[in-house]
């Protein structure tokens, strides 16, 4: 094997370390996702459970105002950027192959370099506790108390550059899945064959490439405004704190979208399976994904309808939210039309996806109570909001998650979750985000505003964020829970065969789990529930050929360097430009090797 | 037997759950009891989206349980090979077409109504927010010139008669929220956005109505509180009389000499290090000379309002004296210093506490 001057040979990948380090496997860098996105999962839930327990009572003395600002902000960072897409990330990598019969992704080594940069992001966003503070003006950053540097310190400058090195992620990621689902089907695989969970998948991937653009710039933007006092968003400049706002949330609102369709996808491959029956209404589904990721462009100032948006934007913004209830009742009805005239077999996953539909569907109602901009006026900013928000995330997206990954557990590792314990798990979970989050629409009604640290006694807020703080520790409980039961199964004998839940996508048709190439031979498709049509007329899928040499991508060092590259691009401005200068030739060289490394 | 064993056991903490949601229509700062036609109008959509969702909810729900418990997998049954069924699909897209119909129109009444402009006779005020407290200026004449009073954190209107407030920002967002009187608005800087509302002839009381600033806006955002009280017309026209009116001269020595401090432009620091402005420096006493200061709050009548600090604290000798003795211990974030000088220092590094104290009783005579 030559090697071309100045690049490294390939790495041999003996070591365990290196091994992973190196990986361009599309099925370790899922797992890679997943096992990091779910430590931060559980860093957002303690910063999610220090919120509480301030909050537990009137005036509570836990966290001082400056911590709590810091608290909430980076709860919902973490949880939006660093866990809840990156979860779904980890599916969209092991599965989507899988799913569509192929061997890897459309490109190895930048899904390697995706899950790089995003680790690189997560830290530089993390690392603003311990150095100088944590960004404190909320997720949204609204201008301008986000845009000078008097009021929060370095924070807000981590929040800029982590998200910008998250966003390079994302849309790396975003193109990657986007190509190897429109090029890399098995044969027979036709667009209306595709699973539920990869259809969901691209709409996703083309969410991701559009929105991530336009909060570049505001970021780009914001950063210049600080740094520079470019007064793009301040208004003693001539600027307006409001184009902050449109821009945010042009990407914001995508970004609602970009978290609940992959947990749609999740609940549209578990409730067939389980229910021994196909997906009611097909085509339906399908489209009713495409047209929430169209009219999820089309709503972006229902956050603002507070701001003194005009009677026109008013009217017109509300009438499009209300309307992304239709394709979402689409959902929900198929879903139960699912689960009708089946024989459905209650495994953890199941009671995940069939609690989804009820718990999600609450989200979606109390959305569409504000979608009306007077009512909006009462709620916007109000704890009613806080409840809406995570019935739609945390009953719609972590739900659907933790179905998802019980019923991909023994396909990934070839062992079964504990069902006993998930039960457990599911229970804990399901009764204590209702006890902390159902209660918030109580206390919204009774005029409780988001983001205060403390509040008076005599408002009659007393018992329900007593209540909410009891449930939080619930909940965290049922995540315990689930981290014993990994525990527990990941030392247990891999039991698992093919197609242990009789389910009919292609990823049931390969060994649990799958070897390093995926399939032996490229799989047939013949219908859109390949291996039901296979059972029922008797067909099968190709044999591999056990002689046969199947070329896969090496593993590859250059990933991990470009990642290191871009992460010292993004560390310069929050330390010493020096590091930017020199992450300069780290790159360069990167994308040397990279574009000369021998593929064989 | 058993299960109907168990839900007796719970109605009493349904019923409990429900009372207590209930109860949200009484507390002081309810979204759900409006005082005023506009917060009428929220109140009439509101109960419109909440009875359908509640209707859709129970619906899904049932069919969530009842499809999972009927259709659960029981010996010989056999799951329908069903792909789907366009009439059923059609149907149950029309239907929430319908409701979106149902919500939307209302909905658009609403935001027109609430669009028109103030009726001319409106009572006109600015409302400002300032991290982290509102300063409200009127205009009684009329004459476009919102100089005829000012005060802080405390509002009054007259019952039955339109108030148009005119909202703007001294420095970052805040939203200008009274639940039961008026839907929140933005107070954005470089904008100046309107709210307008007439409050009910019978909302007139001598309990305030409770406000919040409803954007997240720094530090004490959670402190950023306000007051509006509703009075008879005759009683808005004895507090306008009462505000307009020079601050009251001091009553006793000690209130004289808590004037004199008051009245001191700059204390040096112990040990010469510097000095920092007197209480004129930022507030404005009229009446008394020298007293003009415009960045903190006007306290020409600080001793006649209900509560201190943005609604926090209320005004009472004790609260006065922690308050200017080290403002940044009763509401953290008070001595936020973001170059603009616009903070409140910790008078107890150069008065003593004798002299806080009349300070104090000067203020509180300030009725």
């Amino acid at each position: 094997m030559a090697t071309v001057a100045g690049t490294m040979a390939a790495p041999t990948a003996e070591g365990v370390v290196w091994s992973w380090l190196t990986t361009v496997d599309h099925k370790r860098i899922g797992v890679l996702y997943g096992v990091t996105a779910f430590i931060f999962f559980l860093v957002g839930g303690i910063e999610a459970l220090l919120i509480r327990t301030q909050l537990a009572v009137p005036n509570g003395g836990v966290i001082d105002p400056e911590l709590y600002n810091q608290l909430f902000t980076m709860h919902a960072l973490t949880m939006i950027f660093l866990a809840v897409m990156p979860l779904g990330a980890a599916f969209f990598n092991y599965l989507i192959p899988l799913m569509i019969g192929a061997r890897d992704v459309a490109f190895p080594r930048l899904n390697a370099l995706s899950y790089w940069i995003f680790l690189g992001g997560g830290l530089v966003l993390t690392s603003s506790f311990f150095l100088g503070g944590a960004p404190d003006t909320g997720w949204f950053a609204y201008a301008p108390i986000s845009g000078t540097t008097a009021y929060s310190g370095s924070g807000m400058d981590y929040y800029v550059i982590g998200l910008l090195i998250l966003g390079l992620s994302s849309l790396a990621a975003a193109l990657n899945f986007a190509v190897t689902i429109i090029n890399m089907r098995a044969p027979g695989m036709t667009m209306m064959r595709m699973p539920v969970f990869v259809w969901m998948t691209l709409i996703v991937a083309f969410l991701l490439i559009l929105a991530l653009p336009v909060l570049t710039v505001a970021l780009v933007q914001l950063l210049f405004d600080r740094q520079f006092t470019t007064s793009f968003f301040l208004p003693g400049g001539g600027g307006d704190p409001i184009l902050w706002q449109h821009l945010f949330w042009i990407f914001g609102h995508p970004e609602v979208y970009i978290l609940i369709l992959p947990a749609m996808g999740i609940v549209s491959e578990v409730l067939p399976t389980f229910s021994r029956k196909p997906l009611f209404g097909y085509a339906a589904m399908v489209f009713a994904g495409v047209a929430i990721g169209f009219l999820g462009w089309a709503v972006w100032s229902h956050h603002m309808f507070t701001t003194g948006l005009g009677a026109v934007p008013r009217v017109v913004f509300a009438t499009s939210t209300m309307i992304i209830g239709v394709p979402t009742g689409i959902k929900i009805f198929n879903w139960l039309s699912t689960m009708w005239g089946g024989s459905i077999r209650f495994t953890t996953a199941t009671y995940f996806s069939v609690s989804f539909i009820a718990l999600f569907t609450i989200g979606g109602i109390s959305g569409v109570m504000h979608a009306s901009p007077p009512v909006d006026q009462q709620q916007q900013d109000t704890y009613f909001i806080v409840a809406h928000l995570h019935y739609v995330l945390v009953g719609g997206a972590i739900v659907g998650i933790f179905s998802g990954l019980y019923y991909w557990w023994p396909k990934m590792t070839g062992r079964f979750l504990s069902e006993t314990l998930g039960k457990w798990n599911f229970w804990l979970m399901f009764i204590g985000l209702n006890m902390t989050f159902f209660p918030m629409h109580f206390l919204g009604v009774a005029g409780m505003p988001r983001r205060i640290y403390t509040y008076d006694e005599g408002l009659g807020w007393e018992f329900w964020n007593l209540f909410a703080s009891i449930g939080a520790f619930i909940l965290a409980l049922g995540v315990l829970v689930f981290v014993i039961n990994v525990a527990r199964t990941m030392r247990q004998p891999k039991t698992a065969d093919d197609n242990p839940w009789g389910g009919s996508t292609l990823e049931w048709a390969t060994s649990s789990p799958p070897p390093e190439h995926d399939f032996d031979a490229i799989p047939e498709v013949r219908a859109r529930d390949p291996l039901w049509h296979d059972r029922d007329h008797g067909l099968s899928q190709p044999e591999g050929d056990p002689d046969e040499h199947i070329h896969m991508p090496p593993p590859s060092y250059y990933p991990l360097i470009l990642a290191f590259g871009v992460l010292m691009l993004g560390v310069g401005p929050l330390s010493h430009l020096a590091v930017t200068a020199l992450g300069v030739p780290v790159i360069i060289y990167a994308i040397w090797g990279w574009v000369l490394e021998p593929t064989e | 037997m058993r299960s109907s064993r168990s839900l007796r056991r719970l109605a009493p903490v349904a019923l409990l759950a429900f009372a207590l949601a209930l109860a949200a229509c009484s507390d002081p700062q309810t979204t759900v009891d409006p005082k005023s036609d506009f917060a009428d109008d929220i109140q009439f959509v509101y109960l419109l989206t909440f009875w359908l969702g509640m209707a859709v909810f129970v619906g899904i729900l049932a069919l969530t349980v009842g499809l999972a418990f009927w259709y659960r997998e029981r010996p010989g049954r056999v799951a329908k090979q069903i792909h789907g069924n366009t009439r059923l699909e059609v149907v149950w897209t029309l239907i929430p077409v319908v409701l979106v119909v149902v919500m939307a129109v209302p909905t658009w009444q609403v935001i027109a109504d609430s669009s028109k402009p103030a009726p001319d006779d409106a009572l006109r005020v600015n409302a400002i927010g300032r991290q982290w407290w509102f300063e409200f200026q009127y205009d009684l004449d009329n004459d476009g010139e919102y100089d005829d009073l000012i005060t802080a954190n405390e509002l009054h209107i007259p019952a039955g008669r339109a108030v148009t407030f005119n909202l703007l920002s001294a420095d970052v967002i805040h939203s200008f929220w009274v639940p039961q009187l008026a839907g929140k608005v933005d107070m954005v800087p470089g904008h100046a956005n309107d709210l307008w509302f007439t409050p009910h002839e019978d909302a007139a009381r001598a309990e305030a109505y409770l406000g919040q600033c409803a954007e997240f806006c720094g530090t004490a955002h959670a402190n950023m509180r306000f007051r509006v009280y509703v009075d008879t017309p005759e009683g808005f026209d004895a507090w306008v009389a009462n505000e307009q009116a020079d601050g009251a001269e001091p009553a006793d020595e000690l209130a004289q000499l808590g004037q004199e401090l008051f009245l001191t432009p700059v204390w040096t620091l112990p040990g010469g290090g510097g000095g920092i402005l007197g209480c004129t420096g930022c507030h404005t006493v009229a009446g008394a000379p020298g007293a003009v200061g415009k960045i903190g709050p006007d306290l020409t009548h600080v001793g006649s309002r209900g509560t201190i600090a943005a609604g926090i604290l209320d005004t009472n000798f004790e609260n006065l004296v922690a308050w200017i003795s080290n403002p940044d211990r009763e509401k953290p974030g008070a001595d936020y210093n973001d170059d603009t000088a616009r903070f409140m220092p910790a008078f107890e590094t150069v008065l003593t506490r004798e002299q806080i104290e009349a300070i104090a009783v000067y203020l509180l005579g300030l009725q």
